[in-house]
């Protein structure tokens, strides 16, 4: 561009709008997104070497489809919480809605894998229906309404097992505790429903009109709605959906174990919400990807697993790992975030 | 194309439009200007939907309608450009584009592919070339300026309305959206296009509705407008009108001191201010005048640390002040009355004695704890001095009246003993009585020696109060008046000044040279300046 024809005059003045930034400087922005969005995928690829080379028993069939099965729950109930999440919202009520689920379930068994099935989905999909309503209609904030249908659901499911004392049992042979226990291919039910929930919610996350809504509205609720964007419809479809994915998740449990156990699912939601926010997915809405929640559940579990291996450490520890684990992911995210803002 | 006649809209307290007729034409590029509060944005907002109208009608196509949202104005085929990009930075420019209209393939999927193809048809039509499928923040200001363009646009809009899209562009950014805004007026869309910099309005538009107090005062053809007669209307003062006396409260000049307390050279913010230098001298009062937008707050709160500068710097009494922070602006002794009392100054729930003593609490306290015989003190003679209207140093600040508000306020930074006052619109929104009495105590504050910086978009009250006036223009200086310059009439003048040109026929002072004045005005006093005055000769 050394002599200033009509020509160059245009073409840098397009080039210069569409590359604002110096190369060096994107390249960076670039390495930070990659970052963002694989850093929790690296490390659990770290953790699984680590844990393979020190323990004998942990690249073991047996312990990787313990972890797997047991993976598979919290990654139903993270799937809905990465749509909540994903539009800027929290879902706190998923941990009662697990236990209720599982509890309807076993009691609904004895009606047939029909209503054992529907009938958690049903009431937690009320529930998170009424969460969207309240949290879309009338702007309460998600945090409080969320918090009051987790303490409610906690008290309908206390009511249901007379105080927690009276367990409903599944019976072994049928057709919705195989859903549970049943191994296609050497591989647990439970595992084979929850990758077929992760490939349809990834497609509907990514390549539906109800998917790019969920990412306007957590991105920029006002813009969104100023673009004609059904806010609040989608709020109360991913509120919805999260009681949904709540209530299954609950109900496979409850196959897995034969029983509708009550004192699961408490501090669940926070699980979730780590698993989440580990797998890249940004608290403040707009940004997050399924197969990062997958990779967050997993790095959770892994590192569960790990302390369990090591047989000196008290199981407590795992808490304190996965906290510290947390911490450090938030901190990086937001370090990240503000490196991608800046330039 | 879009009509409206007798339009009234009034909010609590407020008429803010009443009796407005407005039509925007196909194929026309129509300016909506006015000052502050002249009900542009309440305009806007009834055409758009988002506000419905009290009385008048609204027709489109030549029959009436009634916008309930935003979203039946858009799908009637009115598109809002904001002054700030309303899209979702984190989603792709296509995504943005498309958002609620993605093309869809087989099994209601969305077709990327296709998407990505026409959004950047789209975009290049436009004169665009991006990879539409990077993240919108990831583009400059402009750049997503042009993306909300493109998607007002292939919503099949036949209004764009555009309040200040320009205000965040760069230059060469405003070039390609002027190339945009005439390839709109060529395919017959009416543009509404809102815009304080007179250049812009000039350039771009071919009618003009000028707004006042919520009525038109002004509608016609922008060619035949000489703009000398644009500000006047604007402001709503006649070019020559004799200047009133008596009506408001400012004695004449002060005696000020030769040495500048406060020295501020080459202010720049990106976007905002383009080297702005002023120096304040103690006991002077130092008027700031420019239109709207010209960067007259961005200026007050520069100096007061409350921008973060990019360049250029601030002196107070020969020590430089460490920039961007408004808390070593506050030592240093500089005082800033915002102009939006309500979000930056007074809190409401809080009692007069209470707000007064917020900001001098921690040199009012001693290991920790608040000194309240002191505190007393202090606020009784405030309340005394400044005339404080209140039941008693108990009652909540949220009771009193404006005027009385901004007396509190006034008397929070006095405690603070600052040496340098900035006033940001001290009157608004105040009643006469207590507006007269806000200008009484500014005189005496420069009589007992402050500096005071005086914001106003009231030409009378600028003129009255200040000594000198320097007006700013674009975040630049483009002139100071100087003794008997300080005229409404030189003012208007000065603002009316197109670029390259003296603001005035005759070359008048320099701009250093005030009776007083000792300290030569800093070498970037105004970069408009000199470019004046080289063209003259």
């Amino acid at each position: 561009m050394t002599t200033g024809t009509e020509e160059t005059v245009v073409r840098a003045e397009t080039a210069a709008v569409s590359g604002d930034d110096p190369p060096g400087a994107r390249r960076s922005e670039r390495l930070s997104a990659v970052a963002q969005q694989h850093g929790a995928l690296v490390t659990l690829a770290v953790v699984v070497v680590a844990a393979s080379l020190g323990f004998d028993t942990f690249l073991t069939g047996d312990n990787l489809e313990n972890m797997a099965l047991s993976s598979a729950f919290l990654a139903v109930v993270a799937l809905g919480m990465t749509f909540v999440i994903v539009t800027g919202g929290i879902d706190l009520s998923v941990g009662s809605l697990f236990a209720l689920g599982g509890v309807l379930a076993a009691w609904g068994s004895q009606y047939g894998t029909v209503v054992a099935l529907l009938l958690p989905l049903v009431v937690c999909g009320l529930v998170g229906l009424v969460n969207g309503l309240l949290i879309a209609r009338s702007g309460l904030a998600p945090f409080i309404v969320t918090l009051a249908s987790m303490l409610g659901a906690r008290g309908v499911l206390l009511a249901l097992t007379d105080e927690g004392s009276r367990t409903y049992l599944v019976d072994k042979g049928s057709f919705f505790a195989d859903l549970g226990q049943g191994a296609p291919l050497g591989i647990g039910v439970p595992v084979w429903i929850t990758v077929a929930l992760f490939v349809l919610g990834a497609v509907v996350l990514r390549r539906t009109r109800f998917g790019q809504y969920v990412y306007a509205v957590g991105g920029n609720e006002d813009a969104a709605a100023l673009m004609g964007a059904p806010v609040a419809r989608t709020k109360v479809g991913v509120y919805t959906l999260s009681g949904v994915c709540a209530g299954l998740a609950g109900a496979l449990n409850a196959a897995w174990l034969v029983s509708g156990v009550t004192i699961l699912g408490s501090g669940m939601e926070l699980e979730a919400i780590s698993a989440v926010v580990i797998g890249g997915s940004l608290l403040t809405g707009g940004f997050g990807y399924l197969s990062g929640t997958l990779v967050g559940v997993a790095l959770l579990k892994v590192i569960q697993n790990v302390i369990n291996q090591i047989g000196s450490l008290d199981s407590a520890y795992q808490q304190v790992v996965s906290g510290a684990f947390l911490a450090v992911v938030v901190i990086a995210q937001t370090w990240l975030g503000r490196r991608q803002r800046v330039l | 194309m879009l009509t409206v006649t007798g339009l009234c809209k009034t909010f609590p307290g407020v008429r803010a439009l009443s009796d407005v007729d407005f039509t925007a034409r196909a194929g026309e590029v129509h300016a909506l200007v006015g000052e502050n509060g002249a009900g542009k944005s309440t305009l806007i907002k009834v055409l758009t939907g988002v506000y419905q109208p009290d009385a008048g009608e609204l027709a489109y196509d030549g029959s009436p309608v009634r916008f309930a949202t935003p979203l039946a104005a858009q799908q009637a085929g009115i598109s809002t450009i904001y002054q700030e990009v309303n899209l979702v930075p984190l989603m792709s420019v296509a995504r943005n584009l498309f958002l609620g209209r993605e093309p869809r393939g087989r099994l209601g999927l969305i077709d990327f592919r296709r998407m990505h193809r026409e959004a950047r048809e789209t975009l290049r039509g436009l004169g665009v070339e991006v990879d539409v499928r990077r993240p919108l923040r990831e583009l400059g200001v402009g750049t997503q300026q042009m993306v909300a363009l493109a998607r007002a646009v292939a919503v099949d809009a036949r209004v764009v309305v555009m309040d200040e899209p320009t205000s965040s562009l760069e230059p060469r950014e405003v070039r390609t959206l002027f190339g945009v805004i005439r390839t709109l007026r060529d395919r017959g869309i009416a543009v509404v296009y809102v815009s304080h910099r007179m250049d812009e309005l000039y350039e771009i538009c071919d009618a003009v509705t000028v707004l006042r107090d919520g009525r038109v005062v002004h509608t016609g053809q922008l060619a035949g407008l000489e703009r000398l007669k644009l500000v006047s209307l604007m402001l709503g003062r006649e070019v020559g009108e004799v200047r009133a006396e008596g009506l408001t409260k400012f004695s004449g000049t002060h005696d000020a001191a030769a040495q500048p307390v406060l020295e501020a050279t080459g202010l720049t913010v990106r976007h905002q201010l383009a080297g702005v230098s002023l120096s304040l001298r103690p006991g002077e009062v130092v008027g700031l005048g420019g239109l709207l937008g010209s960067g007259r707050s961005e200026t007050a709160k520069a100096v007061a640390g409350a921008l973060p500068l990019d360049d250029g710097g601030v002196v107070v009494a020969g020590v430089p002040v460490r920039p961007g922070s408004t808390a070593a602006a506050i030592r240093a002794g500089i005082s800033l009355l915002p102009e939006d009392r309500k979000s930056e100054g007074i809190v409401p729930g809080l009692s007069v004695r209470e707000n007064i003593a917020l900001a001098a609490l921690p040199g009012l306290s001693r290991f920790g704890l608040v000194d309240d015989a002191r505190i007393d003190r202090i606020v009784d003679t405030f309340m005394k001095r400044l005339r404080i209207k209140a039941a008693g140093p108990h009652q909540k600040v949220g009771e009193l009246s404006g005027g009385n508000q901004q007396k509190v306020l006034l008397a929070r930074w006095l405690a603070l003993h600052p040496k340098v006052l900035l006033l940001d619109e001290p009157t608004r929104g105040i009643d006469v009585g207590a507006k007269a009495e806000v200008q009484a105590l500014v005189d005496e504050l420069a009589d007992d020696g402050l500096a005071v910086l005086l914001i106003s978009s009231d030409p009378e009250e600028l003129i009255e109060g200040s000594d000198r006036v320097i007006v700013l223009k674009d975040g630049a200086v483009v002139r100071e008046l100087t003794g008997d310059e300080v005229t409404e009439d030189g003012l208007l003048r000065a603002i009316a000044a197109e670029p390259g040109r003296p603001a005035e026929p005759t070359r008048l002072a320099p701009p250093a040279a005030t009776p007083t004045a000792a300290p030569a005005s800093p070498p970037a006093a105004g970069p408009a300046e000199t470019s004046a005055g080289d063209s003259d000769g």
